[in-house]
């Protein structure tokens, strides 16, 4: 065998990246599985994942693990490039973006639950964006809102009250930016030292 | 593993409650402005396309419309409207019963008679996608 030319090392930031994409991957998998009344009313429960990541790695790991899951989930439900995928990385972005923001509000008061709440309206509203401009151009989108809006709250709840359980029973991370995260401090005062 | 709510509760923070509860007034507001469908503010009557009367919904009162068949009548009352009779052979405007939607319409074909509802939210009757 040729003796590859590149040498690749992931480094561990690589591995837990990947580690953390593949949890978001299988759980979008697993979600496309349940029937849902209305298209795009979905738990999003890879969601999770990202808001996780976000609290104890930061956010441009989260920026890295949830576009991943968009790519890959894309991939694997034969979704990529077609209209859902599209809806679904402008969902992310918008998503990220506000996560990005939401991140910097003081961790006393304003927890996961805050976070995956917010980004699930940056998210419905994103989608509702672009199906207005692209898919349905017609002001008769906006019709669906409130169900949607019904979904990004509830949803949005019980995905952040899973990551505030699982970011409190995780053992902490043996090295890294948000090792003081459990101490209730907020993932922007914990992220910053690493700056 | 059992399900303690007061466990879950404690991951809360005083401002997820905030957040949580300005998400369902979002919900709320959406659902006030844009499922009301318009509450309806006028009534339209016409009889052989020509606008016979145009009223508002305040108050009650009968609306007798001549047309080819006979008088169809209209009955407004505060918020909603209805054709009460028609002379017409099926019946179709008058089974509709009360109209309480803006742009609701009621149309007595045979005798040419129509009743629209109006409000500021009328601009499309029907959706689909």
């Amino acid at each position: 065998m040729t003796p590859s030319t590149i040498e690749l090392t992931p480094t561990s930031e690589d591995r837990r990246i990947a580690r953390h994409a593949a949890a978001a991957i299988v759980l979008t998998v697993a979600e496309a599985a349940i029937p849902l009344p209305l298209p795009g009313v979905k738990p999003g429960l890879a969601n999770i994942v990202t808001l996780v990541v976000l609290a104890r790695w930061g956010w441009r790991e989260a920026v890295w693990v949830s576009l991943l899951r968009v790519l890959a989930g894309s991939l694997l439900l034969g979704q990529f490039l077609a209209p859902g995928f599209f809806l679904s990385l402008s969902g992310a972005l918008a998503s990220l973006l506000v996560l990005g923001l939401a991140m910097h509000l003081p961790g006393r008061w304003f927890g996961p639950v805050s976070h995956s709440i917010l980004a699930a309206f940056a998210h419905i509203g994103a989608q509702l964006v672009v199906a207005r401009l692209w898919l349905v151009p017609h002001d008769g989108v906006f019709y669906l809102l409130p169900v949607f809006a019904l979904a990004a709250v509830v949803f949005g709840l019980v995905n952040g009250l899973v990551a505030a359980k699982l970011l409190a029973e995780l053992p902490p991370p043996a090295a890294g930016p948000a090792s003081a995260n459990r101490a209730g401090q907020s993932p922007a005062e914990a992220d910053s030292p690493e700056r | 593993m059992r399900l303690d709510v007061a466990q879950w509760r404690a991951l809360l923070r005083p401002g997820d409650v905030v957040v949580v509860v300005l998400g369902l007034v979002v919900c709320a507001y959406a659902v006030l402005s844009l499922w009301q469908g318009g509450a309806p503010d006028g009534a339209v009557v016409r009889a052989g396309g020509r606008v016979v009367a145009e009223v508002d919904l305040t108050r009650e009162r009968l609306i007798e419309v001549p047309g080819p068949l006979g008088v169809s009548v209209i009955e407004i009352r505060p918020g909603r409207a209805r054709v009460a009779s028609d002379p017409g052979p099926r019946q179709y405007c008058v089974r509709q019963g009360w109209l309480t939607q803006a742009g609701a319409v009621a149309i007595c074909a045979p005798n040419q008679v129509s009743l629209s509802l109006t409000g500021r939210a009328a601009d499309y009757d029907s959706l689909n996608y």
